[in-house]
Formats: structure tokens, sequence, C-alpha cells
């Protein structure tokens, strides 16, 4: 925002209306400036140091020593480090917790949004008998506790596998059948914040497509795809950061050792910590965990804001 | 042409309405339906016992503390957080250069928003690996060492934290309900809130913003200084603003599921002694670390509770704070 200010700056000159006023007031607003800018630059740096502090700290022990860790818990590593890293990925099992990680999260994203942006493009765009009721179904889903459902959903799944043949494929403790489950739990978010986008795109062009020959398909995934874009990035990264860090479902569903997802495998480790030699590793592992999503906030973090607080107020 | 838009809407709504009927609503009436049986997660055979459940578990002693503490948290949890938020958002917004307090920022403020909003995209493995280890009940602790270093604590008696359980005050009995704050929760709000503000403070800094100048023009103009402007232009034009984070909060609060499990000592988290449990964290071991044959059954019961107060809190609370005259820039 601060590049706005100084771009806006010269262009809005003082009202005309009032120099009398504005010339009488000059000295007090800029002293009242000053002070606040100290006063509020002061606080602000003070949360600022609450947030930053505490995560600089943590991810500067994986860095260290046990010994170090233990009796000098303030202090820098006396060498740095980077052992702690590969035993984490290793011996710790983040690298498993990663991999399973990383495949539920691609394709619990691409089937969200997919079957999200088909469900709200036709809610939105197509009046038919059962269409309000069709997106009110949907929308209850938003108001719902998680706990609500979460006991039989672990019934449901193993269930619904044994009835089709496929506990391989879609049962407890398989990648698929998790992926399921995130996006049925995804998708009144998602088809919600897509349902307002596609309401907004002008119909002119789908009118002028349709009139050329084009299938409602066709329309669908060649042109009206391309101009929800904007929506669909938004929603996109709003659904990664979710699954990334989504934590009750796979715990119901994903028992076996070596099928856990990150979060849950690191939480184990942090919460078994007590029995456990190597703190480094832990540390390690927690940065190891933090680094996708840092980046992902790196580079979207405007996206990131502006998605999940607009979000907020839909 | 009709035939084929026909298929095609059925086409496209198929595979959705089937995941989400199959995942989300059966799973929802079956918890439903559980909750009036003894069903025991297992046995196939169980029986319909009426609203026994829901009666015992109003008599639960567990059950009605985990139910205070969700009230604590919601008392506190939210207020702190909101009044933070607006603290911070007014600090950004006033501060700065020019004289139309409100619509530019201090220099870096949005060095500070990519700042505080961080913890909203951490996983709760990350904060717990994080906050067990800054909390830690020794001279391993950040906190504790910090202190010790400053010589505020002394060496053999360590902060608990969270491993303490004593009430911050003397505990308040209304009827069934004792209402009190052990410090293991404080601790939990404190890292809620730690994670929270940043969510909030973007949320309240991007209204300010979207606030048309020529209000604050005119509010400097008529001679207001910054703060009687935020309290007498801004504060009022944030008013449903302020109203959906206060909803958004107390679903929160209703919660703390994570932070409990996460955070706190025992299995499936909740203690010492049950000092941290919430209503979710109690459902959640309950059912799966059964102590009663039904128990199952008894853990729905619970998780349609925490639905029913969910959402009538969310529906006082907007009945609450909706102005009945929306103002439209």
């Amino acid at each position: 925002m601060s590049h706005l200010a100084t771009t806006e700056a010269p262009a809005t000159p003082a009202p005309p209306a009032a120099p009398s006023k504005a010339t009488g007031q000059a000295k007090p607003p800029s002293d009242e400036g000053r002070v606040f800018n100290v006063f509020s630059h002061g606080f602000l740096f003070l949360w600022g140091a609450l947030v930053t502090i505490p995560l600089l700290w943590a991810v500067i022990q994986s860095f260290k020593t046990d010994t170090e860790i233990i009796n000098d818990p303030l202090g820098l590593p006396e060498q740095w480090l980077w052992g702690a890293f590969g035993r984490a990925w290793t011996k710790g099992h983040i690298g498993e917790f990663f991999i399973n990680t990383i495949v539920v999260l691609i394709g619990g994203v691409t089937l969200t949004m997919l079957l999200g942006s088909m469900a709200a493009y036709v809610l939105a765009r197509y009046p038919f008998r059962g269409n309000r009721a069709v997106y009110w179904m949907f929308i209850a889903g938003l108001t719902m506790p998680i706990y609500l459902g979460i006991l039989p959903l672990y019934l449901t799944v193993e269930k619904v596998a044994k009835a089709l043949g496929l506990v391989e494929v879609i049962g407890l403790n398989t990648h698929l059948g998790l992926i399921l489950v995130y996006v049925a739990y995804s998708l009144p978010f998602t088809i919600f914040f897509l349902h307002a986008f596609f309401r907004t795109l002008p119909s002119s062009i789908a009118e002028a497509a349709s009139v050329d020959g084009a299938g409602h398909v066709r329309l669908f995934f060649q042109v009206m795809m391309p101009m929800a874009k904007p929506g669909l990035i938004g929603i996109g990264i709003f659904n990664v950061i979710g699954q990334w860090n989504q934590f009750i479902l796979p715990t119901v569903i994903m028992k076996d050792e070596d099928k856990r997802l990150l979060t849950q495998g690191l939480l184990e480790l942090a919460t078994n910590a007590r029995y456990e030699t190597d703190f480094a590793r832990l540390f390690a592992g927690m940065t190891i965990a933090m680094l996708p999503i840092l980046a992902v906030y790196l580079v979207f973090h405007r996206q990131v804001q502006a998605g999940l607080t607009g979000a907020t107020l839909k | 042409m009709s035939f084929g838009r026909a298929r095609f809407i059925t086409g496209f709504l198929f595979a959705p309405i089937l995941l989400y009927a199959v995942y989300v609503l059966y799973p929802y009436a079956q918890t439903a339906y559980y909750s009036v049986t003894d069903f025991s997660g297992f046995s196939p055979d169980f029986a319909y016992v009426g609203f026994g459940n829901y009666v015992e578990l109003f008599e639960d002693e567990v059950f009605l503390k985990a139910l205070g503490h969700n009230v604590v948290v919601l008392t506190v949890f939210p207020v702190v957080t909101i009044l933070l938020a607006l603290f911070f958002a007014f600090m950004l917004n006033v501060g700065g250069r020019g004289d139309k307090a409100g619509v530019r920022g201090v220099r870096g403020s949005s060095v500070y928003k990519f700042i505080f909003f961080f913890p909203q995209v951490l996983s709760i493995a990350i904060v717990a690996v994080i906050w067990r280890r800054v909390f830690q009940s020794n001279d391993g602790g950040l906190i504790n060492s910090l202190l010790m270093a400053m010589g505020l604590v002394e060496k053999d008696k360590p902060l608990m934290f969270l491993a303490e359980g004593e009430s911050v005050f003397p505990p308040i009995t209304i009827g069934n309900f004792t209402f009190e704050a052990p410090v293991v929760l404080v601790c939990l709000i404190l890292i809620a809130i730690w994670g929270g503000v940043g969510f909030y403070l973007v949320l309240f800094s991007a209204a300010m913003q979207s606030i048309p100048k020529d209000i604050f023009e005119a509010a400097t103009l008529d001679g207001a200084t910054r703060v009687q402007t935020f309290f007498r232009v801004t504060l009022p034009l944030l008013r449903e603003h302020v109203s959906v984070a206060w909803v958004y909060l107390g679903i929160a609060a209703l919660d703390f599921y994570a932070l409990v499990v996460g955070m706190t000592p025992g299995p499936g988290g909740g203690g010492p002694n049950d000092a941290s449990q919430v209503m979710s964290s109690y459902m959640m071991s309950n059912a799966f670390r059964p102590s009663r044959f039904d128990s199952f059954a008894f853990a729905c019961a619970m998780g349609v509770s925490i639905a029913i107060l969910t959402l009538l809190l969310a529906a006082v609370q907007l009945r609450v704070t909706r102005s009945r005259d929306k103002l439209e820039f």
C-alpha cells in the first residue's frame, strides 16, 4: 500500500474551499503525525517481533546439536549443522509424509477445482427446476462444523469402498480415498465462491460463442474457464493452503504408519518428543514442513491475504 | 438442444453432488441417527434409546467442564483478537504521512501485514512444534530460559505453562457449571491470538482502505484529529466487518480442537486432569478411547450438540451485531 501512497500524494491537492483552515492547522497535524508515526511503528514492531522470534528461534534449533538445544536454548549454534535435515527426511519419515501430502494435494486440489467449477458454473448460469435447492444444499455444508460428520465418516469410507469392491483404491489408508473426502469437504466453499464469480462474467461472450455453434461443454472449458481465471487462482490457492494444513480428516482416514501426511506425522513426532532424543531432527522436520507454505506465501501473499479475508465477507 | 442442455446439467452436477452426499451429508445424518442409539462403533446390534445420551451428556462432569472451557475461550479470545487487530489496523492507517487520516498507511505497512498474517498459513503441527518448546516447563523453554537469564525466575522453579491446571482466577460455580481459566487454557488462547490477529488486521485494514477519501477529507476540514476521526468515522463504518469477525472467531472459539490435541498433555490432549479439555477434544478422545460400551453414540450426541451450539451462537451474534441501516458507498 505504501507505494500507492507515494504516487497518489501529488494527485490530491488541498481542497481549495478551506485555505484559511488548512494553514491554521498546518502545524498541529504534522506534529501529531510524527508522534503517531513513532508510536505506531513502536507497537507494530513489537508485534512483528512477537510473531517472528518464536518462528526464527525454532528454525535455528534445527542447526544445533542436542546438547546445545538442551543446555543453551537461547544461543546460536557453534557450528551450523545441516545433518538434522537429512535425519528428519529419512529416519523421521518426513520424506514419506511429504510425498504422501504432495500426492493427496495435487489430486485433491485439481479435482476440487474441476468439480467445484463445473457445479458452480451450472448453478450460476443455467436456471432449472431445483437449481436453488442444490445450491443451498451445498451452502448448508459451510455452516456445519466438521465434528458433526467426522465419526461416521470413517465408517462411511470403509463401507463405500467395500460395497464397490475398491477397498485398495478408495478405502481407508488410500490416497484416492482421502482425496475424495478432501474434495467433498472443499466443495461447499469452492462452489460458493466460484458461483459468485461465474455470475459476474458477461453473458455476451457466452452467447456469441453459442451462436458460433460451441456446445455447452466446449463453451465451459474454452470460453468460461479462461475468463474465470482470476477467481480460479484465488480459490485454488485457498484450497492448496487448506488441504496442505488439513489435519482432522487425515487423522481419521490415514491410520497406517506409512500413509501419514505431513501435518499428522509431524504432530506425532512433536507429541512423542518426550521419548525422543533427537530434538534437532524434530525442528528440522518442522522447517521442512514450513518451506513450501512459505514459498507459496512469498509469491502469492497478496492473493492469499485478499482471498482469505475477502472470502470471509462473502 | 433442450435435451442436450438437460444432459449437460446432469452430467456436470452428478459427480459433485454424489461426492458431497456420500462423504458429507450422509455422515452428518448418521451422526444425528447414532446419537439416539447405543451404538458402540463396532457391534452391528444396537438399539434406539431416545434422548438419553443427551441427558447424560449434560450430567457428564468432564463434558460440562469442557463446555465451561469453551465459554471462557469464547468470552476472551474473540474480544482480545478483535481489539488487537483494530488497534494495529489503526496504527497502520493513522500513522504515516499526509493529513488524510485513514487513507494512507505507515511506511512499510505491507511488510507488517506480510509478517503479521504469516502464522495464519502455518499448520497446527508447525505451531505445536514451536509453541511446545516456547512454553516448555523447564530451563530449555524459550520463555523460561529468557526469564531465568533475566533473573526473574529461579532455575529450580520454572513456570509450568502447559502442565499447569490451576485456574488463574478462583473458579466461579453457577449451578452445574464451573467457570475457570486454567493456565494451560490461557496459554492456548494466547497462541490462538498470536495466530489470528494478522488475519483480522488485514481484514479491517482492507475495509478502512475502501472507505471513500472524501469522508476523511470532510472530517479533517471540520478539524477532527486522527484519533477523533478513527473513533467517530472509521470505526462506525467498520461495524459490518467487526460483526463478521466476531462470528468467525466465535465459531473458532467453540472449536479449538487442533490446539488442544497439538499442545496439551494426555492421550488425545486435554490434560493435565482435563484442565484444557474442550467439547471437540472430549468428543474425539471419547469416540476413539471407549470409556463406556456405547461411547460412539455418546460421542455422536456431543457432535450434534457442538453443531447446534455453533449454529445458535452464529445466529445470535449476527442478530445482535447486524446494523439495521446499512451504509452503501
